[in-house]
């Protein structure tokens, strides 16, 4: 807590680095980025090793009156320092997965990342909702020109729908929060957090807020943005696209819609439940019947959100406690993925799963490594993802034992197209000639791929390293919600509300 | 008889239209030869009469029996009116060199249209406002047509000049029925005679001016003019008329519905907001189809005024400032993107308006691709770029004063807008590089446009200047 402004540091930084790697030649913009990434890696940790768990509740807290109107008010809690970290983690791995793969337009490219990394670690170290909102559409733009610039032969579509799709869902949410800061006469979060709206506005509120976060998150059924976004994008696009900038939805939830809105989520949590019900199982059927590696991730990751939505909307703390792992799981798994797929889409440059095929012969290591990621996604024990959607899963069961009867076939199905996407990859005869010609991982993938499977079997085996510094402001959170709370219940007439509820029988 | 407090209180009006005279004069004789020294002290002289808004003629008060007043509001519409024409003459003598040589009358005209707009902002009597109007609006008819061997140009001024008239008649039909039924043209004394219950008669007055001024403003439904006079107009001439006109005639709009009918809010409120989204729409919507580059920006300007009269639809102070901040952001983002028009130029240095041969232009000219982009992304109110914070302002203030469904539709109608500012990137760098541009060799030009870019990139932390400047500009109105 000494006056050193590290959270400031780590949003100009990178800015600063990007306005600079654009005077460089390509190998110059590489390294600056890659240094750049490195370093907010370390200050990420410093971040991490430096906050008191069980202290105060905001920390890191900076302020600065600068823009009159709002703030640069920057702070974080438990919650949004794991997902600045997961951002930092991530970073560096997304420069070196774009080190041979981008040959055009290095520098320009470089830039919009670590642009994108300010943006997104602004997101999470806002306490000023203007300039939440201000970097939270911020964002869109170098994505928009990293999906368009660097993408596949589609992005021009790809490009425009993920632009135009976040924004229409966010500029309602700039009207609510110019009302809440009307009515409340403040702009400060953390003071927003414990204001009481009417009740009757909170439900237009919350709707306003779900429209930017259900786009964001995505949920089914303004999902469809997502798989073009995915598949056209560039590899270390599409792993920041669904390693964190999905998180923001989720973060969206947990920081505005439950603690600002509590009565509303309560009474609208069926559209939360319904829709992510939809997502699981419906995403799920059609990400079985793809035949592109990267669009069948993609719907995976749709159908992951919906287990993060479920669980935030459990009310209780298993469910929100599981739901954040989910999230942070999600993030380095499916980003592994897509990783995973850019590795050989570097070789054969084709993302059919058709034409690969028998990969655990010419490439162990990788075919190791992919197996890691592949039995993470599906939420196999030991592995992050199983930590995050059995306490999701919980907790849903406390809330409505429909919903979690139908999110568990999730789990089903999920199983279903990752393990048939892995044999049909790596198992099995050799049978395209230029497949089975593909080298194994050099030592550049080893230091992607190494990092992320360590921390998702780090997660799998000790979460309470990941959990602990957000267990006190799940605690803050479910005080808050506490009072709206049998509102939710009276709804959810078809399960028992005690916690052991029986599995079946009660339903009828 | 001599009036010396109102001719204090008028002296930024003083020194131009006396300077323009004299430099009318030097014009006369001296020639063509003359006119870098004419555009030179043009600028001296828009330099001199923004200073002496400092003084009284920033905050005096009442002159002439309330013909004209010198206040805050006034102050901050002039301050961008003559920084926008300013930036009108300086951007001038390359375009015109093309052809001959920039003439001696065109900084002149922009100083008489500078002094008719500056009535314009201060008038507080339906006469003084029209005599503005109509000294702003001949010299630029005769700065449309300037290019007098150019069709297009020819066209331009011609349809401006019949569209101007047709409008300036409206105008005057609205002031007549005004003048008839509240018994004055006085801004105070109509506020007055509306305050007592607004007759059929005053509110056909009330309906007819602003449909005047909505086509000086270029608001759905009086638009038609704008793309037509955009694309024909000369490039430096188009910049002017997208900026300080604009500029002039909502800071008119502004106080002739806040002080002189803001007792009648409820009857005009139903037309701004109709105006407003009526703006927004189909600007946004017009533009899509666009291929010349000049008339995207005529639809663009439409949809932007459609935001400005959002802050005028709610009808407070809030918005009032609203308004007057939006135009100050709009003037940069709209002078700038011009700027960057005015560099597209092919090899021969023959102008070029097509939005295709943008493709591919963060290849062949970072520099100026990134500029534009960055106007771009304004324009559509991205943030962190300062063009969100001009549209943030007016939908707060109607946030504000209770008026959900407008900003709910108009900001839900911005996301309309984004897909054909998109297109314009897109087209700079996603496409592959066309026939790259000629090298931009004037350091004037380039400096202006990098000014603007940083404005618009580092701008918030202006806000808190800007804010306090508009709010006080609105505080002169209530």
């Amino acid at each position: 807590m000494s006056g050193f402004p590290i959270l400031s540091v780590m949003i100009l930084l990178p800015i600063a680095a990007a306005v600079i790697s654009l005077f460089l030649s390509d190998t110059g913009a590489r390294w600056i980025a890659l240094a750049t990434t490195l370093i907010l890696f370390a200050l990420g940790i410093d971040l991490w090793v430096n906050y008191e768990i069980g202290g105060q509740q905001w920390q890191f807290v900076e302020n600065a009156p600068v823009f009159g109107r709002f703030a640069w008010a920057l702070g974080i809690d438990g919650i949004a320092l794991m997902l600045i970290v997961l951002s930092v983690f991530l970073m560096p791995i997304c420069i070196l997965a774009s080190w041979e793969a981008i040959e055009k337009r290095v520098p320009e490219y470089m830039a919009a990342f670590l642009l994108m990394e300010a943006f997104m670690i602004g997101v999470f170290a806002s306490q000023d909702l203007f300039l939440f909102y201000i970097f939270f559409e911020a964002g869109l733009i170098p994505m928009y020109l990293i999906i368009g610039i660097w993408g596949g032969a589609d992005r021009i579509k790809a490009s425009y729908k993920f632009f135009l799709y976040t924004l229409l869902g966010s500029v309602l949410m700039l009207i609510a929060m110019m009302y809440m800061v009307v009515t409340a006469g403040t702009t400060d979060i953390p003071t927003l957090m414990e204001y009481g709206f009417d009740p009757h506005v909170q439900t237009w509120l919350w709707l306003a807020f779900f429209a930017s976060f259900a786009v964001k998150m995505p949920m089914w059924p303004v999902h469809t943005w997502l798989p073009d976004a995915h598949v056209q994008a560039p590899t270390a696009g599409s792993v920041i696209l669904a390693g964190v900038l999905l998180k923001m939805g989720g973060y969206g939830f947990i920081r505005f819609s439950l603690p600002m809105f509590p009565e509303a989520s309560a009474q609208l949590v069926w559209i939360i439940f319904g829709l992510s019900m939809i997502a699981i199982v419906y995403t799920s059927l059609v990400a079985l019947v793809q035949s592109d590696m990267k669009k069948l991730i993609a719907y995976s990751s749709v159908a992951h959100m919906g287990f993060v939505t479920i669980g935030l909307f459990t009310f209780n703390r298993q469910g929100i406690e599981g739901a954040l792992i989910v999230m942070l799981a999600h993030g380095l798994v499916s980003g592994a993925l897509f990783l995973c797929v850019g590795v050989i889409y570097d070789r054969l440059h084709t993302r059919e799963i058709s034409r690969y095929g028998g990969l655990s012969n010419n490439m162990p290591h990788y075919a190791l490594f992919f197996m890691i990621f592949t039995m993470a996604s599906v939420g196999l024990p030991g592995t992050a993802n199983f930590v995050g959607e059995f306490l999701a899963l919980v907790g849903a069961y406390n809330a409505n034992s429909w919903v979690a009867a139908v999110a568990t076939t999730g789990i089903i199905l999920g199983a279903a197209y990752m393990l048939w996407l892995y044999r049909r990859v790596a198992f099995g005869e050799s049978i395209n000639a230029d497949a089975a010609a593909m080298p194994d991982l050099g030592v550049r993938e080893w230091a992607m791929l190494g990092p992320i499977a360590a921390a998702t079997l780090w997660m799998g085996v000790y979460p309470e390293s990941f959990l602990a510094p957000m267990r006190a402001d799940v605690g803050t959170l479910l005080a808050r919600i506490a009072p709206a709370t049998p509102a939710s219940d009276a709804q959810l007439t078809l399960g028992k509300p005690t916690p052991k509820a029986k599995a079946n029988g009660e339903a009828h | 008889m001599f009036d010396t407090s109102s001719l204090a209180l008028t002296a930024p009006e003083l020194i131009l239209s006396i300077g323009a005279t004299a430099l009318m004069l030097v014009a006369a004789f001296a020639g063509d030869k003359a006119t870098r020294f004419i555009s030179l002290a043009a600028i001296g002289l828009l330099a001199a009469a923004g200073l002496a808004l400092a003084g009284v003629s920033g905050s005096g008060g009442s002159a002439f029996n309330g013909l004209y007043t010198a206040d805050a509001f006034g102050a901050f519409a002039k301050v961008l009116i003559y920084v926008a024409a300013a930036v009108s003459i300086l951007i001038a003598p390359r375009w015109f060199e093309r052809e001959d040589r920039l003439r001696a009358e065109y900084p002149v005209l922009i100083l008489f249209s500078a002094v008719g707009m500056g009535m314009m902002a201060s008038a507080t009597n339906l006469l003084s406002l029209y005599v503005g109007l109509e000294l702003q609006s001949l010299a630029a008819y005769v700065l449309a047509s300037f290019m007098r061997r150019d069709a297009r140009s020819a066209e331009a001024g011609l349809k401006y000049f019949v569209l101007g008239a047709l409008a300036s008649g409206i105008l005057l039909y609205g002031m007549s029925l005004l003048y008839g039924f509240s018994g004055t043209t006085d801004y105070a004394g109509i506020a007055k005679a509306l305050g007592v219950g607004v007759s059929l008669g005053e509110l056909f007055g009330v309906v007819f001016l602003l449909s005047g001024i909505a086509f000086k403003v270029s608001a759905v439904p009086f638009h038609m003019w704008t793309p037509d006079v955009y694309e024909g107009a000369p490039t430096p001439v188009t910049a002017f008329f997208a900026s300080a006109p604009k500029v002039a005639a909502i800071a008119m709009l502004v106080r002739v519905s806040i002080v002189g009918m803001g007792t009648a809010s409820h009857d005009w409120q139903q037309i701004i907001i109709f105006m407003a989204l009526a703006s927004i729409v189909l600007g946004a919507a017009g533009a899509i189809g666009q291929t010349n580059i000049k008339r995207f920006l005529a639809y663009s300007s439409i949809n932007n005024i459609g935001f400005a009269l959002v802050g005028l639809a709610a009808g407070t102070e809030a918005g009032v400032a609203a308004i007057m901040s939006y135009m100050a952001i709009y003037v940069v983002m709209t002078l700038g993107s011009f700027l960057c028009v005015l560099q597209m130029r092919d090899q021969d240095g023959v102008p070029v308006e097509t939005i295709s041969s943008l493709s591919g232009l963060s290849q062949t000219n970072k520099g100026l691709a990134a500029a534009l982009a960055i106007f771009m992304f304004s324009l559509a109110g991205i943030p962190p770029l300062f063009g969100f914070w001009a549209k943030f302002l007016v939908f707060e203030a109607a946030v504000k004063a209770g008026l959900f469904p407008l900003a709910a539709i108009g900001i839900a109608a911005s996301v309309i807008g984004a897909f054909y500012y998109l297109k314009i990137i897109k087209t700079m760098y996603f496409d592959e590089p066309g026939t790259p541009y000629a090298r931009g060799d004037s350091i004037v030009e380039k400096a202006l446009i990098t000014a603007s870019a940083a404005f618009i990139v580092l701008g918030y932390g202006l806000i808190p200047l800007l804010g306090n400047a508009s709010a006080a500009a609105a505080k002169a109105l209530f």
